[in-house]
């Protein structure tokens, strides 16, 4: 059988269980995929030997029965996790040569339940970034291109390498983590389907900090159902993340009927930008009909504190993310600067930070040192958590008053050419304007690829779900799969 | 609120990363745009609205106080950058 690593984490499953093809035959097809496709740069630390020892294992245990429903599938690993004995930096020239003695909670999880890592892949310096250009590791180039334009494009960012990886068909699907966007505006650029959980569901140990109150780890794969596959192997309480929920976790997957008729989907109407490009528009106004043609009821909501999202999103974020990288100080891991002769601790701190951080991490953590300091605190940090306080109530309002989930883009466009907004922050910070309120507010919220645009790029849609009702949210995700029909696969140029 | 030259090394120095001084205008000028930005949100009523402290309505979880772990010296050490006889070594601190 040709192109293995082209299937779906289901249809992989019922070929694995049936014995017609093995796990190291799958692997074998991916971490030959991924060799061949360096162009991409996706997968930064290939692991082909843990791989086929992991391969080899799930193996053996399909053949003996009763496998778990990720045994045996091929993952690529986000470099934010880290992974016990293998290169774990974040893409960040920091934490070069650090290999951590433990593994994370999500990776143990996973691989517990049999999954194989095939590598590290690729992303923006300690996810802060929405175009994969901020890593130390060089830029992750988007499989697909504007027809026969050559034009590198982003893959999105910070979750880029996992994006390229699954779009191009290296591994059948990737961990991701999402702080104001970062799985959902990559899975977007690149039509595949990406799942930020509710806050709480995934275990954040393990997990390179970026801001805590907001980093959520979740799957990035080719359906829904494969999100829902692989989320239910992520998920679950852990005693080592004290915000992690005792909540029982569900099969997700079995409540995927695509049956949707009486729910009630809001249509935000403060996410109709100026200035929004009319092929978003019109996505948005088809994703609404094929909701309705699903049997939904379909209502205009109002989200007031939207505009206030993003601004709000860089004074949190940079805060916790200034006191998360204290850490990064030259003593315990990573990178220590040379020292010149009679330099002390605060310049091996001071060389060593300048050194090892890169130039839009180092933006925000002084920004965030900023908002913190005598006198400004008030001012910036405590008026955005109050204000953070304020857009999630605006969620819960519509909740309240029946809403079951609501329909939005995903991204503001579709993915743009690498370099083209790299000089100006602030135009790259709202590449997040519609999902970042789903962190400010802790809930799930999901991408699915909806369409192309008329350059031949995907686009995607995303979905607002209730806390903790991913499945529900899931469910009426399945039943705009089902009708957007997107199976457009970027032609191999790599 | 603008932020001067003298203001991006003071705050380059609370965050201990090394600015060069030519660096610190253009800085400056990254702060400014970005805070610029974030102005916005004096335009917003935060009048009695507590500031949120958690995302999900739940106290955080205590544990025992006791020792779960230990005895991983080497495992602990393993990663750092500069390490002797069982400790972490860094540059002399007290004169």
């Amino acid at each position: 059988m040709s192109n293995l690593n082209a299937l779906t984490i289901a249809d992989a499953r019922e070929k694995l269980r049936a014995g017609e093809i093995t796990s190291v035959e799958l692997t074998e097809a991916c971490l030959k995929a991924a060799d061949a496709a360096k162009a991409l740069n996706a997968v930064v630390h290939p692991t082909p030997e843990i791989a086929l020892e992991q391969a080899k294992a799930a193996d053996a245990r399909l053949s003996s029965g009763n496998a778990p429903d990720m045994c045996g599938i091929p993952l690529g690993i986000k470099d934010l996790f880290c992974t016990k004995g293998v290169a774990s930096q974040a893409a960040s020239g920091i934490l070069k040569g650090f290999k951590p003695e433990y593994e994370s909670t999500v990776t143990t999880q996973l691989f517990d339940a049999g999954a194989v890592m095939i590598g590290k892949l690729n992303m923006d310096e300690f996810a802060m970034g929405s175009s994969n250009e901020t890593s130390v590791y060089g830029n992750v180039i988007n499989p697909w291109r504007r027809g026969n334009d050559e034009t590198a494009l982003t893959p999105g960012g910070s979750s880029g390498g996992s994006a390229s990886a699954v779009a191009a068909d290296l591994c059948l699907a990737a961990t991701g983590t999402d702080t104001g966007g970062s799985i959902r505006q990559p899975a977007a650029f690149v039509g595949i389907t990406g799942l930020k959980p509710t806050y709480g569901r995934v275990s954040r140990w393990g997990v390179v900090a970026f801001a805590s109150s907001l980093d959520q780890a979740g799957p990035m794969a080719k359906s829904v159902r494969d999100c829902a596959i692989m989320l239910k192997a992520m998920s679950g309480h852990d005693p080592k993340d004290s915000t992690s929920a005792e909540l029982a976790v569900p099969d997700f997957e079995a409540m995927l009927t695509g049956n949707i008729k009486g729910q009630t989907i809001g249509i935000p109407k403060e996410y109709r930008m100026d200035g929004m490009p009319e092929e978003i528009e019109d996505l948005w106004a088809e994703g609404r009909a094929m909701l309705e043609d699903a049997g939904a009821k379909i209502v205009d909501i109002s989200l007031p504190h939207t505009k206030y999202a993003l601004p709000a999103y860089y004074v949190v974020a940079p805060a916790e993310a200034s006191s998360n990288l204290a850490r990064y100080d030259g003593v315990r891991y990573g990178h220590r600067a040379k020292l010149s002769h009679g330099d002390g601790v605060t310049e091996m701190y001071e060389k060593t930070r300048a050194e090892g951080f890169g130039a839009e991490v180092k933006r925000r953590v002084m920004i965030g040192t900023y908002v913190l300091s005598a006198g400004f605190y008030d001012a910036y940090y405590n008026r955005a958590r109050r204000v953070r306080a304020l857009i999630k109530k605006d969620f819960e309002d519509v909740f309240a008053a029946g809403v079951d989930a609501i329909l939005t883009p995903a991204t503001p466009s579709s993915a743009f050419a690498l370099g083209q907004e790299f000089d100006d922050p602030v135009q790259m910070y709202l590449n997040d304007v519609f999902t970042v309120t789903v962190n400010l507010a802790g809930l799930p919220g999901i991408a699915v690829p909806a369409g192309l645009d008329m350059q031949g790029l995907p686009l995607g849609l995303q979905l607002i779900g209730k806390p903790w009702e991913e499945g529900a949210l899931m469910n009426v995700a399945q039943a705009l799969e089902d009708r957007a029909g997107f199976v457009s696969k970027p032609s191999k140029w790599w | 609120m603008s932020i001067d030259t003298e203001t991006a090394r003071r705050v380059a120095k609370l965050a201990r990363i090394k600015v060069e001084e030519a660096d610190l205008p253009a800085l400056a000028q990254d702060f400014n745009r970005i805070l610029g930005f974030v102005e916005q949100l004096n335009e917003v009523d935060i009048e009695g609205v507590e500031p949120m402290t958690s995302v999900t309505p739940m106290r955080l979880k205590r544990r025992a106080d006791e020792v779960t772990d230990g005895d991983q010296q080497n495992k602990v050490l393993s990663n750092a950058p500069d390490a002797r006889e069982g400790f972490f070594a860094v540059p002399k601190v007290v004169e």
